[in-house]
């Protein structure tokens, strides 16, 4: 019986790499995905491919390819990636260039494109913002990127004309997976069971360890061997759409009923109606079952017609936070940061400056929870240190520039002992969502090749 | 008794909405747990945080609640001025949330 082999080797932009080069070297793999393109992430690439075109994808796209790539060719892995953010022909080229400076030859790359939006937003300025319910229009002057969470087609068809590698920009995060399991097995676009099984194995495949023990541990509750060293998990999935999900044996971490529930759950809403580009998958009956040590199998996932809208994320600039604090240290801590906020808020009462908003915390007490349920945690006559946090959201820099020096000059003339100030003032980048219809989406896929004489060909679905 | 002796938890987030989970150990416990963590319970506990409505859907065989909190995150990840944006640490507030295992569960008065 046939079956794919499909690891995870990263859970978000950030990642870690080497799990993954270990999954490729030993994981006895088909396919590799890599997921690195949170909510906000791509409006914040879109930002950079506006001042250098070709920038705009993954910021370590080049390390880990570095890493992976010869790996890849030298296992037969076939890796599709998000990595390629705002800009996957750029990124398409820059792991051209590194195959090329490692003497690969006969490598495919394909460029997944159509996600982005953002020529066309004035077509959408009457839609509606999903979270907020105002028309877009509402925050159009301020729009930097808009990108529809596109599913499986494009990945799809790379595959079929034989890339190695698969660079998208946004696409739902468990198409990665769905797609390669659609063209090994010939599903249907119509093959709802089936796709709502494979978008399962996505879902529980894309943030890396947090299957396999990361995210997990609690010492004395949920015990972790060896999480130093956590693995990323590996799917083994039958063209029924069953499978297993699993890790390298000496990898650490686990793979447990248990760890697999929590990422059944994980960022899903209503479980009858997890929502993806390809499917509605319905999780509300799955079942988890530990059969051996590391070997967990998912069964009774089902899926409906999708809902033919792609969510489309739209980013927007939206003022600036100023984030600033100083920490109190021995007793009384507790009471002289408490001082301190009192004395902030006098002050900034009489700066003259613009605050949409304002939150100041005492980090070891309450900044987390707020009081109704910290207090009851802690005992305050035995807090050993506390850090007042002053956050705010301005409309101008200037006026957030004025509330970091408020915090930094506690130095002098705030209360005793105050110390280790940090001050952060960062552009904040807003994400609203919009609903477009899949037709008015047109995804291509675009080649650059390295060892063949034709370096592009182009291809419209 | 503390929920955590009994269940485990993961939160995330889309937005500005939360979503915790509520998982139990032993498949028999999840009746007693479905009786004592309700919709309601969950939105008094966390009233200071989750400014929306708050539903709770269930995955029987897994044993896993899984609780939807709207207006959860302060404006959502990007805007909002906490210290944990993502909402990442609410599953180990409400481990720690007192639920009464004894208690019958069928009884109609609670």
């Amino acid at each position: 019986m046939k079956k794919i082999r499909i690891g995870s080797g990263a859970g978000y932009a950030g990642d870690r790499i080497e799990p993954a080069m270990e999954l490729i070297q030993k994981g006895n793999l088909d396919y590799i995905i890599f997921e690195c393109l949170a909510e906000r992430t791509i409006a914040l690439a879109q930002q950079e491919k506006m001042k250098n075109p070709d920038m705009g994808y993954n910021h370590l796209l080049k390390y880990r390819m570095d890493k992976v790539l010869s790996l890849c060719v030298e296992n037969n892995v076939t890796l599709i990636t998000n990595m390629g953010a705002a800009n996957p022909l750029a990124a398409a080229k820059i792991v051209k260039n590194i195959a090329e400076e490692k003497g690969i030859h006969d490598l495919k790359i394909a460029a997944v494109i159509g996600d982005d939006v953002y020529p066309n937003i004035e077509k959408y300025s009457e839609c509606s913002i999903i979270e907020t319910g105002v028309p877009l229009k509402d925050v159009k002057s301020s729009i930097i990127s808009a990108n529809a969470y596109i599913g499986i087609s494009g990945i799809v068809t790379a595959l079929k004309e034989g890339a190695d590698i698969v660079i998208t920009g946004r696409v739902s995060d468990p198409s990665l997976v769905v797609a390669p399991l659609q063209h090994e097995f010939g599903w249907q676009d119509t093959d709802y069971e089936l796709l709502g099984k494979g978008t399962a194995a996505g879902h529980l495949l894309e943030c890396a360890a947090q299957v396999t023990g990361g995210y997990f541990a609690d010492p004395g509750y949920k015990d972790v061997p060896d999480l130093w060293n956590v693995g990323y998990p590996i799917a083994e999935v039958q063209g029924n759409g069953d499978f297993f999900l699993t890790k390298l044996e000496d990898s650490g971490g686990m793979v447990t009923a248990a760890t697999v529930k929590e990422q059944v759950v994980y960022e899903i809403h209503d479980p009858t109606r997890y929502l993806t580009p390809d499917v509605i998958a319905d999780f509300s009956q799955i079942e988890v079952i530990e059969k051996v040590t590391n070997q967990v199998h998912i069964t009774g996932v089902s899926g409906k017609e999708k809902s033919g809208l792609y969510k489309t994320s739209i980013g927007y600039v939206d003022g600036y936070i100023v984030e600033a604090e100083i920490s109190y240290g021995g007793s009384g801590c507790l009471e002289r940061s408490r001082q301190a906020e009192e004395v902030v808020r006098h002050r900034l009462s009489q700066a003259n400056i613009e605050i949409q908003e304002m939150r100041i915390d005492h980090i070891g007490s309450n900044s987390l929870y707020g009081s109704s349920i910290s207090e009851p945690l802690y005992d305050r006559e035995r807090l050993s240190e506390v850090r007042l946090r002053v956050a705010a959201r301005t409309a101008d820099k200037g006026a957030a520039d004025v509330i970091g020096q408020e915090v930094e000059a506690l130095y002098t003339n705030g209360p005793a002992g105050g110390g280790g100030v940090r001050v952060n003032v960062q552009e904040v980048v807003s994400i609203a969502s919009i609903l477009i219809p899949s037709e008015e989406i047109t995804i291509e896929v675009t080649y650059e090749e390295v060892g063949k004489i034709e370096t592009q060909a182009s291809h419209s679905l | 008794m503390k929920l955590k002796q009994v269940t485990h938890s993961r939160s995330g987030d889309k937005g500005n909405i939360s979503n915790v989970s509520v998982i139990v150990y032993r498949m028999e416990d999840y009746e007693k747990v479905k009786k004592q963590v309700t919709a309601e319970k969950v939105k008094d506990y966390f009233h200071e945080i989750v400014k929306g409505d708050v539903v709770r859907y269930e995955l029987p065989k897994i044993g896993a609640l899984n609780f939807v909190m709207q207006n959860a995150l302060g404006g959502g990840v990007t805007k909002s001025l906490t210290l944990d944006r993502h909402g990442k640490s609410l599953s180990s507030a409400l481990m720690d949330m007192e639920i009464d295992m004894e208690a019958d569960v069928d009884d109609s008065n609670y």
